[in-house]
């Protein structure tokens, strides 16, 4: 055949040849992160659920680890990730109207709050290092056990407890590493003005499991600080 | 099929929200509510991450339905893992010693 009947039309560099079109193309992305967000679902709701149940059997400890919980700390980190989640959604729109600069300032702002994030959650897990709270071979919530002795705490039970915070924030903050480490490339291609309104999947895809991660702290700020703080 | 451009007055209006809200459950966790504290603190959380959900991810305006099937059977499969493992602790006395 000599004349196509397949008019080769304006077609954009970041189209790949098995989709139709850029809005195919983009969705099957968005799909492809939505699925991988409801895996994440499941790996974070074993923790949740893990946490859960032992909250159940050992009422007492879990309430007293979590009265030693720095309360200022974790809100402010609550904070810290509320306006990254900000300045993603910004830097979305950003590319979304090809406003290079902008995106640029945005997603390095988006940096600088997750880099801060984990230097508040380094702090707090400073603090518990040198309270013995940390466990293995040099646990002691002898501290605990002084300032709450209505509540009977087993050191063992306490132990579990902050098994399980560390593992949550750490797998969380294991997250947020990930998180930072797309940022900068997002950002480095956002540099080189890879993105505009035509093709900006990427930042979309990428702030997509950014809010997904700060909706995990969501849960996991009142659960770990807030609920037990009463009692 | 244009795709949806987030206003920066939405995009700030729920910024606000979220932060009034972080500020609202630390506060609230300082009153003894009994039981509800934990109601409490867990509907604000839920309400939070609807707000992400719907305006920062944008679910609200996707034009795209299996992004939404796809959240609500994660959800729906999270429900399972939850209530089915919880029911069968909870009907237990077993203690793990």
């Amino acid at each position: 055949m000599s004349n196509s009947t397949v008019a080769v039309e304006h077609h954009n560099p970041a189209l790949q040849h098995h989709f139709a079109d850029m809005e195919q193309q983009k969705n099957a992305s968005e799909l492809g992160m939505w699925l991988f967000l409801g895996t994440e679902i499941m790996f974070f709701g074993g923790m949740f659920l893990a946490y859960l149940i032992y909250r159940l059997n050992y009422y007492n400890e879990f309430a007293a680890g979590s009265k030693s919980l720095d309360i200022y700390l974790g809100t402010a980190n609550t904070a810290v990730l509320i306006c990254s989640s900000l300045t993603v959604a910004m830097g979305v729109r950003a590319a979304q109207l090809g406003k290079r600069k902008l995106l640029i300032v945005l997603l390095l702002l988006t940096l600088v709050f997750g880099l801060g994030f984990l230097g508040i959650k380094g702090i707090e897990w400073y603090q518990k290092f040198e309270e013995h709270h940390i466990p293995g071979a040099n646990f002691d919530v002898s501290d605990l056990i002084r300032e709450y002795p209505q509540l009977h705490i087993v050191p063992a039970h306490s132990q579990l407890y902050f098994s399980l915070y560390f593992a949550m924030t750490g797998l969380h903050a294991l997250h947020m590493v990930i998180g930072v480490g797309i940022f900068c490339f997002i950002t480095y291609y956002a540099w080189k003005g890879k993105y505009g309104p035509e093709y900006h999947t990427p930042v979309e895809v990428a702030g997509l499991y950014w809010h997904f991660v700060d909706i995990v702290w969501i849960y996991l700020f009142p659960l770990l600080y807030l609920i037990d703080r009463r009692r | 099929m244009s795709e949806h451009i987030s206003s920066n007055k939405l995009n700030v209006t729920i910024w606000i929200t979220l932060m009034c809200l972080t500020v609202i459950t630390a506060t609230v966790s300082f009153i003894d509510l009994g039981p509800f504290n934990t109601v409490v603190a867990l509907a604000i959380a839920t309400f939070k991450a609807l707000l992400v959900v719907l305006f920062f991810m944008h679910v609200k305006y996707s034009s795209e339905k299996l992004t939404k099937v796809v959240i609500l059977s994660a959800l729906f499969w999270l429900i399972i893992l939850l209530t089915l493992s919880l029911a069968d602790y909870g009907t237990r006395s077993v203690h793990a010693m």
